[in-house]
């Protein structure tokens, strides 16, 4: 009888652990990526467009770093990076992406990797985009160690540490998902976040505000910005063949 | 004697190993070192010191302090096995070995699986039992347990325990607000959002509101626990010198909750009201102890000691 019950308890016990680590999922395979890009060269059009801030740009005190000598000797503050404004507004780190639109197409998966470095204790790039299946490198160019904790929700949660310069870890995601956040438990200002598409069209502003979705098929599509402290926004476009489509997103701060 | 020490000894590297605990989740270092038992692929006893840096160092620190206090209950079980001639308190030895490994396996499970919030909150609470069995430990070795006339109250038996498992339900209740991150799901104090009742709730707001909630209950319990002895057994030091201890850390524990949230949760308030908690359940169980020496101390315990 105490067996029993001791066997029900681990039973049970064994449910809440699987439970709480979620694992419980399956993944189902899919398809090969298509080795040929589905579009016709001759009647792709783009999208392109500029985000701006509206108002006055929130002025963000800098981030110390003197929790880690080996941070602090390279710079005694990282900037804020949370909502970064340029001239005339221009709002940068915003991901522009193609959300709906592009119907059944498939898109081969690029060969080459995307790069995310960890240099100066920061994140560089602080917003970047990747393709389901497309190798991630996490870089570690300080002279001291990081661990890289990725926290998705659709994709599987990794944390993996890189105690020595110059390590590299590589990751395939295998899910659409904006955005997957990274962040360093190490050094808890470090953040960045990969927009993980199925598809090439995404872009991130730089310090001017523009972007550009190249190699569209001509068609209506709904385009998302996505900003980290701002929220998202959306717009429809439609592109005719070897057409140029224009949007401008415009974001302020929510009270 | 001796073994009484070392029993105190380990009740007190207890509480500092929920200090440094606590300081873990204040900092949000927990997942600061992403593996384990290993520490960046070292044994975790040779990890360069220079390596200590941002939360490495607190949930580091942690892992140490934790096989240190894992050591120590391993002695004080080894101890209590060959020298204590009651078998009740050789097994609580044996208990507080077994919780102490369980709870090392559930603080490196809730790393590898990534803080999942059940694996978190039990880690939290069995830390909690572990420093009761060492606290218990300590107090039954000590030669005053047996010595004088037990109390023999009953009214002090229904409410000394009653309170003790109010405040340990509290302590849950505060871990599970840590863990699931509602600290601050309610911004101001005493009020909530400028009312005696939350206007808005959602799970975070419920959570933290209980917490509240609950402070007030326990708070009551301990002012009617401590007035009762400090009314009927002033002559008893060692009711009301408990008694005592428990009102100064009731004040000490509910002004740490106020900053704590007063202070948007500055990491070293946040862990002194952890481990502040940690000594208010300890006190209350000593009291809760002392009320039933009666029962616990056998007859023949104490023919031994009037002999």
């Amino acid at each position: 009888m105490t067996r029993r019950i001791a066997t029900v308890a681990l039973a049970l016990l064994t449910g809440v652990f699987a439970a709480a680590c979620g694992g419980g999922s399956q993944e189902t395979a899919a398809p090969p990526p298509p080795v040929e890009n589905p579009v016709d060269p001759a009647t792709a059009g783009s999208v392109a467009g500029k985000v701006t801030f509206e108002g006055a740009a929130p002025k963000l005190s800098p981030l110390r770093m003197d929790s880690d000598p080996n941070c602090a000797q390279q710079s005694a503050t990282a900037p804020d990076e949370s909502v970064v404004v340029g001239g005339d507004g221009a709002l940068q780190n915003v991901f522009v992406y193609v959300k709906d639109g592009l119907g059944s197409l498939r898109f081969p998966v690029p060969s080459t990797a995307v790069v995310l470095d960890q240099k100066g204790c920061r994140y560089v790039p602080h917003v970047l985009g990747a393709q389901v299946g497309q190798r991630v490198e996490v870089l570690n160019s300080d002279p001291t160690l990081h661990n890289v904790h990725a926290v998705p929700m659709a994709n599987r949660e990794f944390n993996t540490g890189q105690p020595i310069p110059g390590m590299k870890h590589i990751h395939q995601f295998t899910a659409r998902e904006v955005m997957v956040p990274f962040k360093c438990d190490v050094h808890p200002w470090m953040r960045a976040y990969v927009g993980v598409l199925d598809h090439p069209f995404f872009a991130v502003t730089g310090a001017d505000g523009s972007f550009e979705l190249k190699g569209l098929p001509p068609g209506t599509y709904t385009i998302e910005a996505w900003h980290e402290t701002l929220g998202t926004q959306t717009q429809m476009v439609t592109i005719g063949a070897k057409e140029t489509g224009t949007v401008a997103f415009s974001f302020k701060s929510t009270p | 004697m001796l073994l009484h020490l070392f029993a105190a000894l380990v009740a007190a590297a207890t509480a500092l190993l929920i200090f440094a605990g606590g300081l873990v989740t204040s900092t949000g270092s927990g997942l600061s070192v992403p593996d384990w038992p290993t520490t960046y692929g070292w044994s975790m006893f040779t990890f360069p010191f220079e390596k200590w840096v941002g939360g490495i160092f607190y949930e580091h620190s942690h892992r140490l302090i934790a096989s240190g206090v894992g050591m120590l209950i391993i002695a004080l079980a080894v101890w209590l096995w060959r020298a204590e001639p009651r078998r009740w308190v050789r097994r609580l030895g044996y208990l507080a070995l077994a919780a102490v490994v369980t709870q090392g396996i559930l603080g490196g499970i809730t790393v590898l699986w990534f803080l999942p919030d059940p694996i978190s909150i039990a880690h939290a609470g069995l830390a909690q039992i572990v420093f009761c069995l060492t606290v218990t430990i300590a107090l039954v070795t000590s030669p005053r347990w047996t010595r004088g006339t037990p109390a023999g109250d009953r009214i002090l038996q229904r409410i000394a325990p009653a309170t003790t498992v109010a405040i340990y339900v509290q302590i849950l209740v505060g871990a599970t607000m840590r863990h699931t991150d509602a600290g601050l799901a309610i911004p101001d104090f005493p009020l909530a959002f400028g009312q005696l009742v939350p206007p808005i709730w959602t799970t975070g707001i419920a959570i933290h509101y209980a917490h509240r909630v609950g402070a007030l209950l326990v708070a009551l319990l301990i002012v009617a626990t401590a007035g009762h002895v400090l009314y009927h057994h002033r002559a008893r030091p060692e009711l009301w010198r408990p008694s005592m201890a428990l009102l100064v850390l009731l004040v000490a524990q509910i002004t740490l909750g106020a900053l704590t949230v007063l202070s948007t949760k500055h990491y070293m308030i946040n862990s002194l009201h952890v481990v502040t908690g940690a000594l208010v359940l300890g006190t209350s169980l000593v009291l809760t102890l002392r009320a039933f020496r009666n029962q616990l101390v056998s007859g023949a315990e104490a023919v031994r000691v009037a002999a």
